[in-house]
């Protein structure tokens, strides 16, 4: 980011120790001042004790990940004052209790270290969660932040919990803050404002919102990290805008009920995670067969099996493409960050409706528990709502089928209470009335036009969504591809390498199923070394791009250590194979992850 | 979305489907498909108002054989589909079908949870003791030591007791039939869809093909009615007595009703403006605006 200001922080300590509210402060103090941020959470499955480290960067411009530098840490325990100082960057400072915390010696070149004396600013206070408040002040000040700023934040967040605690958390920042102005020396550039602000949300938040927006009026869950955030944006938000949210036994559950809804003419959504959505896939299988719209939310973590369940990983693409038994259509798409996976939810449901089929929104733990800034404006609440070939008037039947063959496989869904229009909807496979053909006499001629009618309905799909396009030079040396939550970090990764002197473009994909083979084809094939970039093991993604397009690439640069890229990660792999290729194994480079969370 | 049209009083034919059953002759199964079709027409339901949800298995084609609106879904997830349709459209008649396999066995996680929920959907069991589309396997209702293909030495496990399960998983309806004995199922299947709330009848419902042993004789020498035996259906001590009686006698009629426990739709604000099939969907600008707000 060359526009002059690019400030990174941490936050660390146990769970418990209460990360949250003052990271949950700080990021709203930034939106309301008009400044772009992107938060990254690395914490483990534990609710008291374990590692959390909560970095947040600010930009006057939009960050799209946690970059590679740390200015300042605000240390809760020893824990993270030796695990993390020696992170910060040159002429960056350290926020410690003296009282508890030993500064650690392995630090780099100019790092202010400030230790607070927390028990005498806190006038011994038992309450161990005030001394967060007390940096909180001191770090405002750090950050050339005038002091009121951080009263009006703190008022608005305590309001709830009446004035004494307001004033108790106020007059702890302050003290943090003046001690702060007496002892310690502000960062060179002050944290800037801009004219228009902000707002602030995580991508499960977004994914719950484009349900709401898209007229969701269905959302059934069980809980399952990383995906629980949209449950609890729904919950919370249900009553408000008229969505029934229902938390059910185990995901069969949830994925067979959300058929029922469907098929009922509801707007329905789930989400889950990898081991939820495995429970879920015989019901995919059979939104197909019984032509249900039904859009499934994976929300990936580090697999298999209860994985790393805190730690992201692009594990389930082969998962989602071969989900459930049978040959089958379904929509697969890995939206790139909040904002995007909000706009294609919307278009998912319209999607849905129009083929009456199955959709998954591929997401990750990055995207969902990720905090990103957004422009209000550019959140569209009210966009078009297309329900398809509805039929919800009831009338003459006038020998109504509903698997009608169709020149577009498309046959008009009549909802059940539609009077003169009644069938059943079959899992077993059909003919045009929904009659089942697998008892007694199977008709391989009927099964045959049936299977073509489905496979027909999304022949259409490449006119409704954008293809991938090349971004960036189109003669550069390099061309680096990768789908969904990786495209911010390799356009930023980009940007370091242009200034190295690399010339870099990038294919982001984000449309999995139905797949732009040819458009994709059409730009590698002209492309002069071809890296592919993604989170997890085996090249999942070179894989399936291999299968869809039966082109190869010249290497890859993989991580799956539960940790998401950082730009500099994309770099050191670059590098790597346009130099000696040291670090590469046959074609994979692996980088190295330095903050051990 | 209701048609104003009168229509004329329909029978039980009226609500025959396109296709004739393929159930084994003398299969269980037809005596509560007719119990069934003549329930709706003398409750005056229209087959519009109907969704009739199965999993898989020979009861679970019983959607088909009914002129209503159904689903045929997936083994052991009738329940799973059919709270999901009553959710979308708590307007519609919601009866859940399926057998013994499919309810008590691979979906007895739906059925526990479904009781609980008391959500106002019947659940029609036809109980045969066998996996019958599977040619002749132990189900979880096969009696101790019952020989089939897979128990070829005899079971070695004891079955479930669907009336004492669903009794104590909270179902405020819990009634027993049996297929040989059409008045009386008829009549207990009435009640059990005018309940409001979640109610199980389970059919014995014989397999002559599979299932020599609980044959229509065996339950003719043991059947007895909780009505002409004294039985108080809100006598819920009672009601837990007379379910665990099997070897000598077996009731059938209602064990336990509680007509004082809201269903789930009945608690749930959204829906008090309609169902949510019907409703608009998508937000106002007012909602939008709030919701936006609390982000920044």
């Amino acid at each position: 980011m060359s526009n002059g200001y690019n400030f990174a922080f941490a936050i660390g300590g146990a769970a418990g120790q209460g990360i949250a509210t003052p990271g949950n402060i700080l990021a709203r103090i930034f939106v309301r001042r008009g400044l772009h941020l992107y938060a990254y959470n690395a914490y483990q499955s534990i609710i008291r004790g374990g590692h959390i480290f909560l970095t947040i960067r600010v930009n006057k411009e939009l960050v799209e990940t946690h970059g590679d530098d740390l200015h300042l840490i605000l240390a809760l325990n020893q824990d993270t004052m030796t695990r993390h100082a020696k992170h910060v960057v040159p002429g960056g400072a350290i926020i410690y209790n003296s009282d508890s915390i030993t500064p650690a010696e392995d630090l780099q070149e100019a790092i202010q270290l400030c230790g607070l004396p927390i028990k005498e600013l806190t006038n011994d206070s038992r309450n161990k969660l005030v001394q967060n408040t007390v940096s909180l002040g001191v770090m405002l000040n750090l950050m050339g932040v005038d002091f009121s700023v951080l009263e009006e934040a703190l008022t608005l967040q305590f309001k709830r919990k009446g004035q004494e605690v307001v004033d108790e958390n106020v007059n702890m920042a302050r003290a943090g803050y003046a001690y702060a102005k007496d002892n310690f020396t502000a960062f060179p550039a002050a944290l800037p404002e801009q004219e228009k602000p902000l707002a602030v949300w995580t991508g499960n938040d977004a994914i719950g919102m484009g349900g709401a927006a898209a007229g969701v009026k269905f959302y059934v869950a069980y809980p399952m990290s990383p995906a629980t955030g949209v449950l609890h944006w729904m919950a919370k938000n249900a009553r408000e805008c008229g969505i029934m949210v229902r938390q059910i036994e185990d995901e069969i559950g949830v994925a067979n009920v959300a058929l029922g809804a469907g098929q009922t003419g509801a707007r329905t959504m789930c989400a889950t995670s990898g081991g939820g959505f495995a429970l879920m896939t015989e019901a995919l299988g059979a939104a197909s067969m019984m032509e249900i719209p039904v859009v499934f939310v994976d929300v990936q973590r580090a697999g298999p099996s209860t994985g790393v369940p805190t730690k992201t990983e692009q594990g389930d693409l082969w998962q989602v493409l071969g989900a459930s038994q049978g040959d089958f259509e379904r929509i697969i798409v890995a939206p790139k960050d909040a904002l995007d996976a909000f706009d294609t939810v919307v278009e998912l449901f319209n999607l849905v409706d129009h083929y009456q089929c199955p959709a998954i929104l591929l997401s990750d733990l990055l995207i969902s528990e990720g905090t990103f800034s957004v422009d209000p404006e550019a959140i569209n609440m009210q966009p078009t709502i297309d329900r398809g070939e509805l039929i919800t008037e009831g009338g003459p039947s006038n020998g109504y089928q509903r698997y009608k063959i169709t020149e577009s496989g498309i046959s008009p869904r009549a909802i059940p209470g539609v009077a003169g229009h009644a069938y059943v909807a079959p899992t077993d496979e059909h003919d045009e009335d929904g009659i089942l053909i697998s008892d007694e006499f199977t008709n391989p001629h009927k099964r045959r036009e049936m299977v073509e009618k489905r496979a027909r309905k999304l022949s259409t799909f490449f006119d409704k969504v954008h293809a991938p396009a090349l971004e960036g030079p189109e003669d550069a040396e390099v061309t680096l591809v990768g789908f969904g939550s990786t495209e911010g970090v390799i356009r930023e990764a980009r940007q370091s390498l242009e200034e190295k002197g690399v010339t870099v473009n990038q294919l982001a994909v984000k449309w999995i199923l139905p797949f732009h083979a040819e458009a994709v084809s059409g730009i590698l094939k002209k492309s002069k070394k071809t890296l592919i970039v993604e989170n997890n093991y085996s090249g999942q993604f070179h894989r399936f791009l291999r299968s869809e397009t039966g082109l190869s690439v010249d290497g890859h640069i993989r991580k799956y250590d539960g940790e998401p890229f950082q730009p500099h990660h994309i770099v050191d792999g670059v590098m790597d194979h346009l130099g000696d290729k040291k670090g590469v194994t046959d074609g994979v480079f692996v980088p190295f992850q330095k903050i051990l969370v | 979305m209701a048609t104003t049209t009168t229509l004329p009083e329909l029978k039980a034919k009226d609500f025959k489907g396109k296709v004739e059953p393929d159930w084994c002759p003398g299969c269980g199964d037809f005596g509560l498909l007719n119990s069934v079709q003549k329930a709706l027409a003398e409750l005056g339901k229209k087959p519009h108002e109907v969704v009739c949800v199965s999993g898989i298995g020979c009861s679970s084609n019983l959607p088909g054989y009914l002129s209503t609106y159904g689903m045929h879904t997936l083994h052991g997830r009738a329940l799973a589909v059919a709270t999901g349709v009553k959710f979308a459209n708590h307007e519609l008649t919601v009866i859940a079908a399926g057998g013994d396999g499919d309810g008590y066995g691979i979906g007895g996680n739906h059925f526990a949870h479904t009781a609980r929920r008391n959500i106002d959907i019947t659940y029609l069991v036809m109980n045969n003791q066998i996996y019958g589309l599977t040619t002749g396997q132990v189900s979880p209702s096969s009696e101790t030591g019952m020989k089939t293909k897979s128990t070829p030495f005899g079971n070695l496990e004891r079955p479930v007791n669907p009336v004492t399960t669903a009794i104590m998983n909270g179902a405020t309806f819990v009634a027993r039939g049996f297929s040989g004995h059409g008045k009386h199922l008829l009549s207990t299947i009435k009640q059990a869809i005018e309940h409001n709330g979640f109610s199980l009848v389970d059919v014995l419902s014989p397999c002559v093909t599979f299932n020599h042993d609980n044959t229509y004789d065996f339950f003719r020498q043991r059947i007895k009615k909780l009505e002409e035996e004294g039985h108080d259906p809100s006598d819920w001590k009672s009601a837990c007595e007379k379910a665990m009686a099997w070897d000598d006698e077996i009731f059938t009629g209602v064990y336990y009703q509680d007509k004082n426990v809201p269903t789930l739709h009945d608690q749930e604000p959204v829906l008090e403006a309609g169902p949510i099939a019907h409703q608009t969907p998508g937000l106002t600008t007012e909602q939008s605006e709030r919701i936006i707000k609390r982000m920044m």
